[in-house]
């Protein structure tokens, strides 16, 4: 491993599950979990366990919502998927993220020219 | 709206929380198995495969924290562990929460009672509409009894047109007696109290009838229609609470008389203006049939709004002084003057304070309640460091673990508030029905909110006080030697000793101020009990009675002559007499001076009680002729009658000489020659010095008595006696009601009864005081004995008798109780002057107080001390040792 794992900023992972969510339908939480690793390229060290927190969050927030049926190899599990407040919240976050992660390049590229 | 909706299903969640537990399992569970299949799938076997599955998954429990977090409300189930877990602590330790409880509700009960009378007594408002702006008038100087309290109705009237500060003045006349009327019409003639008001009394106060209505214009006149009102106790009493009275006729002393109405039941005259007095019926008060009558009317007012009690009376100051005391002469002036009260201040300001000496005695109460109990916990927390030290050990909070102590002393003193709360209510309801404790507002004393809330306040703040202190020891101590320690003697540090001494000494001291300050009102009682009467109330009996004489003066001297001769008759009698009035109930006034005085020129006499009499009268109720005769019943002299003064009277009067033979004036006219001198009679109460009284004869014409109260000397009990008398009373007047025949000692009594009350309740806080003393004394003496018992043990060994190691701890009791009694003498001391104006002929530092005081807290702590010491001495050396 070169480069340490990356610890998620706190209200990221919610943002995460709903995208996992939105792109990949109804999953369970293992499948939420191994698809954010997978997409982050196995960068963001997820302890597995804190997503039933961010979960059961979304869910009261009537964001996603979720019920009980059999996974692919036959085992009963719980499945989540985004609701149409959930995508609207998507929407918002994402774009808010967009624009904060713009802004921190920006502010990082002006430090670097000036450091120069 | 969204974080309400996700507070709401939190709030659900909390209520769910098994079914939600299982399913986070579950999910869980399944998690596990998913990832360690794609384990094993990766080539990993299983239990390898396992293994990582649960590092990836970073922890279950704390995962099933954070979810429950997220979920619900983890700072209340976190509080109802730790309620969960007191309560059982506090059950498994139940001679602990008993004795703990039982302290607790002893020190809240108290208190809450005590709140509750001075909440209804100082602090609550009188029950009517804008109870600030009643005002109760009297004169300035009120030595004369109620005659020199009250005005004439022409006084009245004059003041009521005059005035511009008061949006109504009205009165009641206040010379109603107890019994005063007889209900007839329906067999025997039932004895009720009647109490005649102006005709806009009510309506100035703010009282409505809850059934019918107030009195009307017409009704006040002459010969207008003779109504009443009814009171509400005596509304449900007579006529079993039925509302179709109202509008019927009852017959009075044989008239028939109209119900206007019933009033409400939260006014009650009595506890207001008569303290301990009942009246059942009101009728409206004929002002123009008073006027001869004298000052015969008690004046209440009701304020215009915006003006304040120093306007009103500096404008009473002003036309008082002009009114007359008779339109008919204005010659006779009138000599008014004024004293403007607020009703409230009127009613409970004498006795604010005895109140606040009350409020302070049983606040020191619950000190030592905190006290007791502080020192208790702290025995309770040494036994458990161990406990402590464990759960911080296995990873406890130190915060969580004073929480859960606070949480225990809270559910301690709350379950003692509540127990409190039902002695408090016991004793609260059956001080409402004394109606012989002559203390205002009495009978609407109750457990309201405000009593309520004081004990919620009570309860948090007693548990901080006693809770804290084992707290902070416990969160600031070093719990390393506590776990390694295994012996029980290094349980408690020297420190942990210390405080606990100091807790002892302050209780000690509190008690002793508690004592002392008991000590001097129970003296002041006795005092009050020891006070020469002028008259003997024991073993004689008082019956009002009632006779047809037709306004006839001769007539009348012949029937009382009569009954006395009767009365006198009967077995176990041994004297009897009439007098219109008894010492110590009601009282009038009239004006006595030597012929010929000129009280322009010489100033004004005291008003002077009259009391007219028959032969008979001052042996019967056990006054002391000190020169010349008793009356006969032949003094009915109507130019010269006869009179008797008082002590006061011949000093004044005729100072150095014999007042015997004198002549005096009866009201500025009527001359009476001076046949007797008696001693002073305290005509009030036995705190108050006598004033001017003097005794006119029964048969004479000139001087109208206003009632005739038959007086017996006998050694047996009244009751004995009550159905002959009835009989001779009835055999010469059948329409005699059935009255009480009363113990005068009741009268005596009942004037003194608000102090008793207050000794009373003072002294059983002290003796509870001292109870608690006691026990805290005992509580710290037998932990030490039992935390050294392996050091008496070693002593004994080498040689120590049973009588030193007795002596060694006694002197321990001794030392704390000795700092203690010196802290709380010199408590009080200083304190006792406060009290002062509580005293009666008591000074605040009587030596015999503090050194009884002294006496009973050492006699008391030895004894507490002695158990232990006892107990100490019987320690077996080979025993001890071996067990330690």
């Amino acid at each position: 491993m070169g480069e340490s794992k990356l610890d998620l900023l706190q209200g990221t992972l919610d943002l995460m599950v709903l995208q996992t969510l939105a792109a990949m339908g109804a999953l369970h939480g293992y499948g939420i979990a191994r698809r954010i690793e997978q997409a982050s390229g196995d960068k963001v060290l997820l302890n597995q366990g804190t997503i039933y927190a961010s979960l059961v969050r979304l869910q009261q927030r009537g964001w996603i919502r979720a019920e009980w049926g059999t996974s692919d190899n036959n085992r009963k599990a719980k499945f989540y998927s985004i609701t149409r407040g959930g995508r609207k919240q998507l929407a918002k976050d994402a774009a808010y993220w967009q624009r904060l992660s713009d802004v921190m390049v920006r502010v990082l590229a002006m430090s670097a020219e000036e450091s120069m | 709206m969204d974080s309400i909706r996700r507070m709401l299903r939190r709030v659900l969640s909390f209520f769910r929380k098994s079914q939600l537990d299982a399913d986070l399992e579950a999910e869980i569970a399944s998690h596990i198995e998913q990832a360690t299949e794609d384990n094993i799938e990766r080539g990993l076997t299983p239990l390898e495969a396992r293994r990582q599955a649960l590092v990836h998954f970073g922890g279950i429990d704390l995962a099933k924290d954070k979810q429950r977090e997220a979920r619900g409300l983890m700072k209340l189930d976190i509080l109802l562990q730790d309620l969960r877990y007191t309560t059982r602590t506090l059950r498994r330790d139940r001679a602990f929460t008993l004795v703990a409880v039982l302290i607790l509700a002893l020190g809240i009960g108290a208190n809450i009672a005590v709140f509750s009378v001075v909440n209804t007594l100082l602090l609550r408002p009188l029950p009517f509409p804008h109870p600030e702006q009643l005002v109760r008038i009297h004169q300035k100087d009120p030595k004369g009894g109620e005659s020199s309290m009250t005005y004439s109705t022409d006084a009245m009237l004059a003041f009521q047109q005059q005035n511009w500060s008061f949006q109504q003045v009205t009165g009641y006349f206040a010379f109603s007696t107890p019994d005063n009327v007889k209900l007839t019409g329906n067999g025997q003639p039932q004895p009720a109290t009647g109490m005649s008001v102006a005709g806009d009394f009510f309506s100035t106060l703010g009282v409505t009838p809850i059934f019918g209505r107030n009195f009307t214009p017409e009704e006040s006149v002459k010969n207008g229609r003779p109504v009443v009102l009814l009171s509400y106790p005596f509304w449900k009493r007579q006529y079993g609470a039925n509302p179709a009275i109202v509008g019927q006729t009852i017959g009075l002393d044989g008239t028939q008389v109209t119900v206007v109405g019933v009033l409400p039941e939260t006014f009650d005259f009595g506890s207001i203006f008569a303290p301990g007095a009942r009246v059942d019926l009101f009728s409206p008060a004929i002002l123009s049939t008073m006027e001869d009558w004298g000052n015969t009317m008690a004046l209440v007012g009701r304020l215009k709004p915006g003006v304040t009690l120093g306007q009103a009376q500096a404008e009473a100051d002003s036309i008082f002084p002009r009114l007359l005391f008779n339109n008919k002469h204005p010659e006779w002036g009138g000599k008014y003057d004024a004293r403007l009260f607020g009703l409230k201040e009127y009613v409970s300001g004498k006795l604010r304070p005895s109140l606040i000496v009350l409020w302070c005695a049983v606040g020191m109460i619950l000190l030592i309640v905190c006290v007791n109990l502080s020192n208790l916990l702290l025995a309770r927390a040494a036994a458990r460091a161990k406990e402590f030290a464990m759960r911080t050990a296995l990873g406890a909070s130190r915060g969580r673990i004073v929480r859960q102590l606070l949480i225990e002393s809270l559910m301690l003193s709350l379950s003692g508030a509540v127990v409190g709360l039902c002695m408090a209510w016991a004793i609260v309801s059956w001080l409402a029905h004394q109606a012989s404790i002559a203390l205002p507002l009495l009978s609407s004393l109750r457990i309201d909110g405000a009593a309520l809330a004081w004990t919620l306040l009570i309860a948090v703040v007693a548990s901080l006080l006693f809770g804290l202190a084992p707290g902070i020891k416990l969160a600031t101590g070093d719990l390393q030697p506590v776990l390694k320690d295994s012996g029980s003697g290094t349980g408690e540090g020297r420190n942990h000793r210390r405080t606990r001494s100091v807790l002892v000494i302050s209780e000690i001291a509190l008690a002793c101020v508690l004592l002392v300050g008991a000590g001097l009102l129970l003296r002041s009682f006795l005092h009050v009990l020891d006070v020469d009467l002028g008259f003997e109330p024991s073993h004689s009996a008082a019956i009002s009675v009632s006779y047809e004489d037709g306004g006839d003066p001769v007539k009348r001297g012949v029937i009382l002559q009569q009954v006395l001769q009767r009365v006198d008759q009967i077995p176990g009698i041994e004297t009897a007499g009439i007098s219109d009035e008894l010492p110590m109930s009601t009282n009038r006034s009239w004006g006595i001076a030597p012929k010929g005085y000129d009280y322009k020129k010489q100033g004004l006499l005291p008003d002077t009680f009259v009391y007219v009499v028959t032969p008979g009268y001052l042996h019967a109720i056990g006054m002391r002729l000190v020169a010349g005769r008793d009356f006969t019943w032949d003094d009915t002299n109507k130019d010269l009658g006869a009179v008797i003064v008082n002590e006061t009277i011949a000093r004044h009067i005729w100072p150095g000489q014999d007042a015997v033979g004198k002549i005096a004036e009866i009201n500025g006219g009527q001359l009476a020659q001076v046949i007797g001198v008696v001693d002073d009679v305290h005509e009030t109460s036995a705190e108050t010095q006598a004033g001017w009284q003097m005794y006119l004869s029964q048969t004479a014409p000139q001087f109208g008595p206003v009632g005739a109260n038959l007086v017996v000397r006998t050694k047996l009990p009244p009751a004995a006696l009550a159905s002959a008398v009835m009989d001779v009373l009835r055999e010469i007047n059948p329409a005699q009601p059935a009255n009480e025949f009363k113990p005068i000692q009741l009268l005596v009594d009942h004037a003194s009864s608000p102090r008793r009350f207050f000794v009373m309740l003072v002294a059983s806080f002290a003796g509870l005081g001292l109870l608690l003393a006691a026990l805290g004394i005992y509580g710290v003496i037998s932990y030490s004995v039992t935390q050294r018992t392996r050091e008496i043990g070693i002593r004994m060994a080498l040689g120590a008798t049973m009588t030193q190691v007795r002596r060694d701890v006694l002197s321990k009791t001794f030392r704390l109780t000795l700092i203690g009694a010196i802290a709380g003498t010199a408590a009080s001391l200083f304190l006792a002057k406060v009290i002062a104006a509580l005293l009666f002929e008591t000074a605040p530092t009587d030596p015999l107080t503090f050194a009884a005081t002294i006496l009973l807290l050492g006699a008391v702590a030895l004894l507490a001390g002695y158990l232990p010491a006892r107990r100490a001495s019987r320690i077996n050396p080979t025993v001890a040792l071996r067990n330690n």
